[in-house]
């Protein structure tokens, strides 16, 4: 792997726009994604984060703005474009009625890899991918995450040094997830750049260098997974108490503290990690005050909507994605 | 390599996929085989006697009929086949899988070259089965070797024709039920010609159509090449019909192609 100026971008993107019909799907949307790194494009359906990859990916026309990707003008060389990036979308893309190996063959012969290199990389996909047995059958029994590692391996076959992964672990089961998640990091190791889509809080904090979100077709704010936390204030320790003096003796103790007297519950902000935890304890202790119930409350897309756009995510259209398949 | 080696590769790699879906659905392929051999079978056993009898020159039987009819009936299974094009065309589009080639950096055409040429072996495959039913029952051609290169190579530009314009109706249809109901029409062409029955037997505005559509020609001159009946001019209009179907099918099912991604 050649060392690269930090700088330097995979994507540059200023003034995009995208309409269907009367439809704003994409409405000036400018971002860099600089090379090497993660960058999370985070929003709820409908947000026009499938479009967004769509057009990236050269599947879509842009209706306005520039792109450049991996180096070149999106629009005049999109072919240069195809050569050096990966896509897996949100439906699977895989031949259903080939089996696992003979979808990977297909596309280390469109890659035009050979026979023996061809081979080589394929047998070391499925040993990556733990594809195992599974790879002699049609991938139409595939369950749901095997689907899922096929679809990205055969991405993979060309190794593409700039990767668009819309929703990569919509559906899955938590193992599948973080099997994912496994993968998605053992890629940034080897220095591939990673476009990735979520509609969760956790999974962008989790793999993302930079996240930007986006609603409505626009992006409402961008920063590393910690500015963003900082400025949501949706993380905190919610404790329950069993009659208001032992409320209001707690919400001495715990001076930033908001107290709900109905209820008899006491929001205190924490981002939900144990130190915090333990101090707040630790103070109740002191004061001697019993706490009948304690939960965590750690921010999701709800809070980050409701801190920056002010309303709460909105059921928008199923998924503003025309002519996107099933 | 130059990108014309590139283009060849790529449709080689899309046909051997096509075989693999055959290889994997023989079902469909079973059933385009199965349906002209059947129509066959029927109408040499159950009307071929009288149908025989109504031949020009009269006095026909059986035998006279079935050579009357495989001409036509090749046709026949070619559109059979032009239908199971028609139908894999849609489901392919249906699948996620198109859309990743259209992220890559391959022949654009190569994906539906790949379907042209896998569906056109297919569609030698039907008429092939049928040829050997035919001569297993009775079918007599009086063609020299140079005459079947002819119907060989006659048979290759029709079904090349009908091949792309399935293609073309694959690509415009919205769903596979669409795809499957389309091409319905080419099924009956070679009923509304000269495939069953000699043109001269039917009502004036019918008979004008039967002369005229592709079909009629196509089949005259396999019928001229096969048991060596008049061909006349025949031969450069069913040529002429399969150079004009291959040409303008191939611009519709590329503009097709084209708009599809823009959706």
């Amino acid at each position: 792997m050649t060392v690269t100026t930090a700088t330097r971008p995979a994507i540059s993107v200023s003034g995009l726009r995208k309409s269907f019909g009367d439809k704003v799907v994409l409405d000036g949307i400018d971002l860099v994604v600089t090379e090497g790194t993660v960058f999370s494009l985070l929003g709820p359906n409908g947000a026009g984060k499938t479009t967004m990859v769509r057009i990236l990916s050269t599947l879509v026309p842009a209706g306005g703005g520039s792109i450049r990707v991996a180096g070149h003008d999106l629009a005049k060389e999109p072919d240069a474009v195809r050569a050096a990036i990966g896509v897996t979308g949100q439906f699977s893309a895989v031949d259903n009625l080939l089996t696992g190996e003979e979808n990977l063959t297909l596309m280390a012969d469109l890659h035009h890899l050979g026979r023996i290199n061809g081979r080589r990389r394929i047998a070391q996909l499925i040993e990556r991918f733990d594809l195992g047995e599974m790879a002699r059958k049609p991938a139409s029994v595939y369950s749901g995450g095997m689907r899922r590692r096929l679809d990205l391996a055969m991405t993979l076959v060309g190794e593409p040094r700039l990767i668009f992964l819309d929703e990569p672990t919509t559906g899955l089961d938590p193992r599948s997830r973080h099997a994912m998640w496994q993968i998605i990091r053992g890629l940034v190791a080897d220095g591939v750049t990673v476009f990735l889509t979520t509609q969760y809080l956790d999974e962008a904090d989790e793999l993302a260098d930079r996240i930007a979100v986006l609603d409505h077709g626009r992006i409402v704010v961008e920063g590393t997974p910690d500015e963003l936390k900082s400025r949501i204030p949706g993380g905190h320790i919610l404790l329950r108490f069993t009659d208001p003096a032992a409320l209001h003796a707690a919400a001495r103790a715990l001076a930033a503290a908001h107290i709900d007297d109905e209820a008899l519950t006491l929001q205190v902000p924490s981002d939900g990690d144990v130190r915090s935890l333990r101090t707040v304890l630790d103070r109740l202790d002191d004061a001697r005050v019993e706490v009948d119930r304690l939960s965590i409350h750690t921010p999701d897309l709800d809070d980050v909507f409701f801190a920056f756009t002010g309303t709460p995510v909105t059921a928008a259209a199923p998924d503003a994605t025309p002519g996107g398949h099933r | 390599m130059t990108s014309l080696a590139y283009t060849l590769t790529d449709s080689a790699t899309m046909f051997r996929r096509q075989l693999r879906h055959m290889q994997r659905y023989p079902s469909l392929t079973g059933m385009l085989i199965g349906m002209p051999v059947v129509l066959m079978l029927l109408f040499v056993y159950v009307f071929g006697e009288t149908l025989g009898a109504g031949l020009p020159g009269g006095g026909g039987d059986r035998g006279a009929y079935i050579n009357y009819l495989v001409p036509g009936l090749l046709l026949f299974a070619a559109s059979g086949a032009a239908q199971g094009t028609a139908i894999s065309v849609a489901m392919d589009m249906t699948e996620g899988i198109v859309d990743r080639f259209r992220t890559m950096a391959i022949s654009r055409a190569s994906v539906l070259t790949g379907h042209v040429l896998g569906s056109l072996a297919q569609t030698m495959l039907c008429m092939a089965v049928l040829l050997g039913v035919a001569l297993a029952i009775g079918f007599r051609p009086t063609a020299t070797p140079l005459e079947w290169l002819g119907v060989a190579g006659l048979l290759l530009a029709a079904g090349f024709a009908l091949t792309w314009l399935s293609v073309a109706l694959g690509l415009v249809s919205d769903s596979v039920e669409t795809a499957s109901n389309l091409p319905m029409f080419l099924i009956l062409l070679p009923f509304l010609g000269s495939g069953f029955v000699p043109t001269d037997t039917m009502p004036t505005v019918l008979r004008w159509f039967a002369d005229y559509q592709p079909f009629t020609p196509v089949t005259e001159t396999l019928r001229g090449l096969l048991l060596g009946s008049g061909i006349g001019a025949s031969a450069l209009i069913a040529v002429a019909w399969c150079a004009v179907i291959s040409l303008l099918s191939y611009l519709w099912a590329r503009r097709a192609f084209r708009r599809r991604r823009a959706r």
